[in-house]
């Protein structure tokens, strides 16, 4: 059969697009909050007045005029991120992982020149990345150094967690590993690989690629079951207080790891996509029920909500 | 009452309004449901020929009145050199013509439409006809008297005592006083008239017109009308003099209800009035337009718009379909379209352009301006500078399609100027960064998507059924807004997720 049964889908408890949108998006996440997730830069200030940890800011670009600054920024960076502050889907992110006297490098390898990025930024400032064609700032970032836990789990990118946290509890999570085919970047759409990742441990349960489940990296054959994020407790306890610090009810963290600096928050996404639950092997239903049946005055602290989770969420 | 409640009513009460108003309509002003329905007009032609006696001539036609089953459209008189005018005393409606010299024969055309109309009711009779004079020869008085005290016995009422005078004249073998009666000059029809009279009921003589398509001189049937109150209100029946059959009305048209004379002429003598008809079938919806008494029921509807802001609607009133077609694909599928609404625009331009020419000029233009539009990337351009570009470049292609099609002959190539061209700029704007960050498979499943959709919307907009439907049943509108409201509601898993997640249904 080219489909499956609703009534299957249902019993394992998987949500679908029009759910999420309507039950969870809709109902959890007040609309006047969106701004503070969907604009990168509001994300980093209401991050830092919550003490969570974010790449480090190089630079700003919000006029056309700026942009031909832009080298000042970049040229003594070992690599960097710019991306427009509100993009949406991974649209308008770029890379570069080397800079050489001067020429800049993609995680691929190929050379971008410094007319290109500032190309880029121009497109970001006119708004082609951003939600509603909306004009735009150009965010650069310092590129993470990626951590040596992650060494043959990710190609040319950085690998992210993804974490559902649901009314301030951690509910879901994966890891989403860059590919050839997604061109350095973590979007699953893209080609990315998803590990889905026991919110207890930390440890890999489940794996897939364009939605189909894989057992190996598929550019280097690493075997995927053997993933370990490190750091879990703070990377999970971050993710959690993004409740409190951005006040949605629903929503996706993006948390990377630095060598240096541990976890820290990438960016948070008020409609996280559905493949989390492909990546776990499991419906993400019954948890969102569990935790909605709890009502809102359990008054249970950050810590205390994670280790509820543990206690239901294992596997 | 919470939200969910609230929102179930509201879409109840926009369905139940939309519906009503739309069984509403069809039954009150009779609107068919499907397009192309027909209904009969009656075209009848009166010509009336009389020799004029040198000097001035007034005649003046008797004509119909609204009456059960037909409806008067239009009426028209010919006659050159004669003043012509309609009149229209309250009681009875006639066609006047006047001259003030006429000689030698003359011939006078009255024309009228009716349109068969199961709406139409007879007029209120609010007073009786009075009752008349008449001086009768004694042996026809004491007959007739005869006749009337038989008939007196044997009835109840107005109606019921006609039918009794009318056993004995029709009889097979009429008794004394009836044949007595009958070897006179007057008609059967004068006869009952007369008796009824002697009787105190009060009558009126009518004529009718047996339509039958394509007769020519036919000449009216008279009927009596007769009259009875009955619990305060004032009651008539018709009755074939000749015949004890009750009158049929289905295909007479009541011509002369003036209980006078058809025609009355002054200044002529010799006058006949003959009959010529045909039948027409008219498309139903021009029809009841034409029906004069609609014109304030369509007050409030689009009709009541000139001819070319219709015309302008009936596009704008299909767009709610376009949009709940996009709403389930999107919804209910999971389809994918590049800019949520812009199948729906598409979709319009191809009923200008029609679907092949539209789709096969689409697909052209957008691969062409794609093509283009990659070595724009190349430039370093400002985003709004860069569209501007590609909407230029587009008019450009467009013009030269059109030139160049023409040359060739294809003048459905011209068409192609009806696709809205900053949309098409928009989509390969859209399409190009599409392809440079996801690959042409997600501008294919994009495009091919959004395509999909337009073709269906298309199909939906364009057919004649839904087009006549959403157009003259503006309530129609309310259902489909339901049904978007609805839709909106629905959590359920689209078809498309259904394959999606079957790996994972399929697990263990």
């Amino acid at each position: 059969m080219f489909f499956s049964s609703p009534f299957k889908l249902k019993s394992k408890g998987i949500m679908g697009m029009n759910q999420r949108n309507s039950g969870y998006i809709g109902r959890y996440n007040p609309r006047k909050l969106y701004p503070l997730v969907d604009n990168k830069l509001k994300t980093k200030i209401i991050a830092r007045d919550a003490n969570v940890t974010t790449p480090a800011l190089l630079g700003v670009i919000s006029m056309q005029a700026e942009v031909e600054g832009v080298e000042a920024y970049i040229k003594d960076t070992p690599g960097f991120v710019i991306k427009p502050a509100k993009g949406s889907g991974g649209k308008g992110i770029l890379v570069i992982t080397k800079v050489e006297n001067g020429r800049y490098y993609k995680p691929n390898g190929s050379e971008e020149s410094l007319a290109e990025i500032k190309r880029h930024a121009t497109d970001i400032l006119a708004g082609l990345f951003s939600l509603g064609g909306s004009a735009d700032v150009a965010v650069i970032e310092g590129l993470i150094q990626f951590d040596s836990a992650f060494d043959g789990f990710s190609f040319e990118g950085v690998p992210d967690v993804r974490v559902i946290v649901f009314k301030g509890f951690p509910v879901m999570a994966m890891m989403r590993l860059s590919t050839a085919a997604s061109d350095g970047k973590a979007n699953l759409h893209q080609g990315a690989v998803g590990v889905g990742i026991d919110i207890t441990t930390g440890a890999a349960i489940n794996a897939v690629q364009f939605d189909k489940p894989v057992k190996f990296h598929p550019d280097t054959n690493k075997e995927l079951a053997l993933l370990q994020v490190p750091k879990w407790e703070r990377l999970i306890y971050l993710a959690s207080s993004c409740y409190e610090m951005s006040g949605m009810g629903y929503l996706g963290t993006d948390m990377v790891l630095d060598r240096d600096l541990g976890p820290m928050l990438l960016e948070l996404n008020a409609r996280p996509g559905l493949a989390i639950q492909i990546a776990n092997g499991q419906g993400i239903l019954p948890r969102l029920k569990l935790i909605e049946s709890l009502g809102d005055d359990h008054g249970m602290s950050v810590e205390e909500r994670i280790e509820y989770c543990k206690k239901h969420f294992s596997q | 009452m919470n939200a969910r409640t609230f929102f179930f009513v509201l879409v109840a009460g926009l369905l139940s309004l939309g519906i009503f108003q739309t069984v509403q309509r069809h039954v009150a002003f009779d609107i068919p449901w499907m397009p192309g329905e027909t209904r009969t007009i009656w075209n009848i032609d009166a010509k009336i020929n009389f020799d004029a006696n040198d000097g001035a001539v007034l005649a003046s036609l008797t004509t119909p009145e609204r009456q059960a089953g037909y409806t008067k459209i239009s009426q028209n008189a010919s006659s050159p050199g004669y003043g012509l005018s309609f009149l229209d005393d309250g009681e009875t409606q006639k066609a006047e013509w006047t001259i003030r010299e006429a000689s030698g024969k003359q011939t006078l055309y009255y024309n009228i439409q009716v349109l068969e109309d199961a709406k139409s009711l007879d007029q209120q009779i609010l007073e009786m006809p009075a009752l008349f004079d008449r001086e009768y020869s004694a042996a026809g008085f004491a007959a007739g008297t005869s006749i009337i005290n038989d008939a007196m016995k044997t009835s109840a009422d107005a109606f019921s005592f006609t039918r009794e005078v009318l056993k004995q004249l029709n009889a097979d073998n009429p008794n004394q006083n009836v044949s007595l009666i009958l070897t006179g000059k007057a008609t059967k029809t004068e006869i009952l008239i007369a008796l009824l009279n002697e009787a105190k009921i009060p009558t009126k003589k009518i004529g009718a017109l047996v339509l039958e398509d394509g007769r020519r001189r036919q000449h009216l049937t008279p009927l009596v009308e007769v009259f009875q109150e009955k619990d305060g209100l004032i009651v008539s029946r018709l009755f074939d003099a000749t015949s004890l059959k009750a009158v049929n009305r289905d295909n007479l048209l009541l011509w002369d209800q003036s209980g006078k004379a058809l025609l009355e002429l002054t200044g002529g003598s010799d006058s006949k009035v003959s009959f010529a008809m045909i039948q027409q079938e008219q498309p139903a919806l021009s029809a009841l337009l034409q029906k004069s008494e609609n014109e304030h029921l369509f007050n409030f509807s689009i009709h009541s718009l000139p001819v070319e802001d219709q015309s302008l609607f009936k596009g704008i009133l299909m767009i709610p379909l376009g949009v709940l077609i996009v709403v389930m694909m999107r919804v209910l599928v999971g389809l994918k379209t590049s800019g949520t609404f812009m199948p729906v625009l598409i979709a319009m331009a191809f009923i200008q352009t029609s679907l092949v020419t539209g789709l096969v000029g689409f697909v052209l233009l957008v691969a062409i301006g794609l093509f283009i539009r990659s070595y724009l990337s190349h430039l370093n351009l400002l985003l709004v500078s860069r569209i501007s570009t590609v909407i230029i470049m587009v008019i450009l292609l467009i013009a030269m399609f059109g030139v160049l099609s023409y040359k060739l002959g294809l003048t459905e190539g011209l068409k192609i100027t009806f696709f809205p061209m900053i949309i098409l700029s928009w989509t390969i704007e859209r399409m190009s960064v599409l392809w440079e960050e996801e690959g042409a498979k997600e501008v294919m499943i994009q495009g091919g998507g959004s395509l999909l959709v337009a073709v269906l919307a298309y199909f939906v907009m364009s057919n004649e059924v839904t087009r006549h439907l959403m157009f003259n049943f503006i309530g129609l509108q309310f259902v489909v807004m339901a049904f978007v409201l609805l839709l909106g509601s629905y959590t359920g898993y689209r078809l498309l997720e259904l394959r999606r997640f079957k790996p994972l249904a399929d697990k263990e």
